[in-house]
């Protein structure tokens, strides 16, 4: 099953290689990992999404609680709210442009940039609604595509705090 | 004052005595601050050895251990000491010269990422980036070194920052707001284990290396004795107790004794002190205690239940946990299994040596441990030797046992001594090593020669890796590969080199004159003893 964990860090240089490098030496893969600075600049959050047991992730759990720049750690799998974001440029012909807007407006994704070959789209959502955007516009020739992985936030009024 | 007498100072803060270390340019402004300071340098012959024996030092006296050697080759010599450090929670501090700031990422001379190296196996490490952190970085350092789980920590300090004059605050509070070491034991836990403890009729005590760093021998065999519990232990475990106790069972394990891996097997409830249920120490994946309901202490959480399902998982200090369950009420008088240990402790474990073809090392580690008082100290190398004194060698006092546990590595016996020595002038310091491992270290002869240390060196020489032969004839169908040392030297001449006094002894009826001389306080003595070459850890075919 997957899990979302939100863990905050001490936000100092080498803490992304300590906290990634004790995933691929236990063997753990991080299915996605964001981490951005949070509303105290001393401290950032990582989103880290992980598949396995209930027994993987209480390691996992327990083998980053020992790094010693790892603040505190919630699994928010069950109350979180997540979003994935990503760019998608779509190579385009003056004969299909159309039906591509009209796609993407009805999916809501954002028109971000338009040349004649080319439409780029921005899109927010949850896992699935990525993966479903992506599949409709298949047909096309996707020239390329990026995307974040996962950042979540729990539900209501319970917050991570250092 | 510079970056390095900074941190020298706050080295002395620390309460630090001895360094062991090697020297380089890029640590040239700590030996120059070195010189004002009363702190003691210890100049091992290769970093390695500089770290194993800040390890020896730490685990003969409960201090911090520190080692420091220069950058690139320096601080890659030191990695193989830093992850032994790691593996057997060793609480150590290296410390390390990086080039300087501005040319880090450059590939200049010298330049490695050591931090990056070693972030694996240790507990923590510091690249310091301003002179000014000196103070707060080293405090941390041993802080968390010796601390919750013990372990290694790295400091990496760039030349220009050992350099740097300015005001250092000394007064500093470490800022670690994440770390904080469970110890107290969960009362629900507690309770527990309080009423297994009562249910049971077949109660075994597990002692490992955290034992011996929670300092509490003397409340393991107070338990022992009141719920009428026999103990085993682990390899660290031996260094952790005196095992010459007479409810000591020995060691368990792949290697370890019958008596002792059958009381595990037989035992209703397990009490795991202090150690990880490695591989070695339970054999197969879940075939260790199979019959018991396995309760693990330690302070470390991840350890518990990752190797082994656990009935009562108890996060804590074992100390503080011990204090408490000794305050239980839980006088166990009924022993279900008495008979049954008097039993498997008449079983007689023997090596499989033949008088002909050399000596039995049972026969020469019986005669160390007959003849070793409590004033001993005795480290080993990695190998057949190793696992002979393990399994033979009886402790009479917590911490007179130092080997290499969980990394395994050849090499530590001379420099970990070195590092007692240091500490123990008043005690009598005793090396066991292999032809194999000698010849990693035997550099150390100067080190131990320039100090003056009085170490007695036992050198087991069966001509070849023992150990590694042992495991092909019993898992390659004896077809051996690059386990026989064929051109080893005449030892004698190397000792002789050294200035070392040298004793060859090739018969039974020479071993107790030698161990004598081992023994002697204010020697420094090789005794080579000549082993059996077909001298087995198991003298039956492992793994039935
Ligand atoms: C640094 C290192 N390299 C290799 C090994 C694998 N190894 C374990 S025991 C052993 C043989 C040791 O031979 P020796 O020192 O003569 O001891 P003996 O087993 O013969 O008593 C070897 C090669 C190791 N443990 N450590
Ligand atoms: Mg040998």
């Amino acid at each position: 099953m997957k899990h979302i964990l939100s863990v905050l860090v001490e936000n100092r240089a080498g803490v992304l290689h300590k906290v990634s490098g004790m995933f691929g030496r236990r063997g753990y893969n991080i299915e996605s990992l964001v981490v951005g600075v949070t509303q105290d600049p001393s401290v950032s959050r990582m989103t880290i999404v992980i598949d396995g047991n209930d027994n993987n992730v209480e390691q996992v759990n327990k083998q980053l609680h020992k790094l010693i720049d790892v603040i505190k750690i919630n699994d928010i799998t069950k109350t979180a709210i997540s979003r994935q974001f990503a760019f998608i440029k779509i190579r385009c012909t003056p004969a299909n442009r159309n039906e591509i807007v009209v796609l993407a407006n009805i999916v809501e994704a954002k028109i971000v940039d338009v040349s004649p070959e080319i439409i780029i789209l921005e899109v927010t959502g949850d896992e699935d609604k990525l993966s479903n955007i992506k599949a409709l516009f298949d047909k096309y020739t996707i020239a390329e595509m990026v995307q974040t992985g996962v950042v979540a936030i729990e539900k209501g009024t319970s917050s991570l705090k250092v | 004052m510079n970056g390095a007498g900074a941190l020298i100072k706050v080295l002395e803060n620390e309460g630090v005595q001895v360094i062991f270390g090697y020297p380089g340019g890029a640590v040239l402004p700590l030996y120059d601050a070195l010189l004002c300071s009363d702190i003691k340098h210890v100049l091992t012959r290769t970093e390695q050895s500089a770290a194993h024996a800040a390890c020896g030092y730490s685990r003969s006296t409960d201090k911090v251990g520190v080692c420091w050697a220069t950058s690139g080759p320096g601080a890659t010599n030191l990695i193989t000491g830093i992850a032994n450090a790691y593996l057997d929670s060793t609480p150590l501090v290296a410390i390390t010269g990086q080039v300087a700031t501005e040319l880090i990422g450059h590939d200049v001379f010298q330049e490695v990422d050591i931090v990056g190296a070693t972030t694996p196996f240790t507990k923590h490490n510091y690249l310091v980036k301003d002179a000014a952190d000196i103070p707060r970085i080293v405090k941390e350092a041993f802080y968390i070194a010796n601390t919750g789980r013990k372990g290694p920590v790295l400091i990496d300090v760039p030349k220009d920052i050992q350099e740097k004059v300015r005001n250092y605050d000394f007064d500093v509070e470490i800022a670690l707001r994440s770390y904080k070491p469970n110890m107290e034991p969960n009362f629900r836990q507690m309770a527990k284990l309080e009423e297994a403890i009562k249910d049971s009729k077949r109660p075994l005590l597990c002692v490992g290396g955290g034992c011996m760093l929670s300092r509490v021998s003397d409340k393991i065999i107070e338990l022992s004795n009141k719920i009428n519990a026999p103990f085993v232990t682990t390899m660290l475990g031996i260094g952790a107790v005196p095992t010459d106790h007479e409810n000591c069972l020995g060691m368990i394990g792949q290697s370890g004794l019958k008596a002792a891996n059958d009381a595990v097997e037989s035992a209703d409830l397990v009490v795991v002190l202090g150690a990880r249920l490695g591989d070695r120490a339970t054999g197969k994946h879940n075939s260790f205690a199979r019959k018991a309901k396995i309760v693990h202490i330690d302070i470390d959480p991840a350890e518990i239940g990752k190797n082994h399902n656990t009935y009562i998982p108890i996060v804590g200090d074992l100390d503080v946990t011990l204090t408490k369950i000794l305050k239980m009420d839980i006088e166990v008088k009924s022993n279900e299994w008495a008979a049954d240990i008097a039993e498997w402790r008449k079983y007689v474990e023997t090596t499989g040596a033949c008088c002909e073809n050399g000596l039995d090392p049972k026969d020469v580690i019986e005669a160390l441990s007959d003849g070793a008082d409590d004033n001993v100290i005795l480290t080993t190398d990695v190998g057949q030797h190793q696992v002979w004194a393990g399994r033979f060698y009886r402790t009479k006092t917590r911490g007179s046992f130092i080997t290499s546990g969980g990394l395994g590595t050849m090499a530590f016996s001379l420099p970990s001594a070195i590092g007692a020595a240091m500490a123990n002038p008043d005690k009598r310091i005793v090396t066991i090593v292999g032809d194999g491992g000698f010849q990693m270290c035997l550099n150390e002869l100067g080190t131990i020669k320039q100090e003056e240390l009085k170490i007695g060196i036992a050198l087991f020489n069966n001509n070849r890796l023992g150990m590694v032969r042992e495991l092909q004839e019993h898992f390659c169908g004896a077809r051996y590969s690059s386990v026989h040392l064929e051109s080893n030297p005449d030892f004698s001449k190397i000792a002789e080199a050294y200035g070392v006094e040298y004793i060859l002894v090739d018969k039974k009826d020479q071993i107790d004159a030698a161990v004598k001389m081992l023994l002697t306080p204010d020697k420094i003595v090789m005794v080579e003893f000549d082993i059996d070459p077909n001298a087995n850890v198991k003298p039956v075919k492992a793994g039935e």
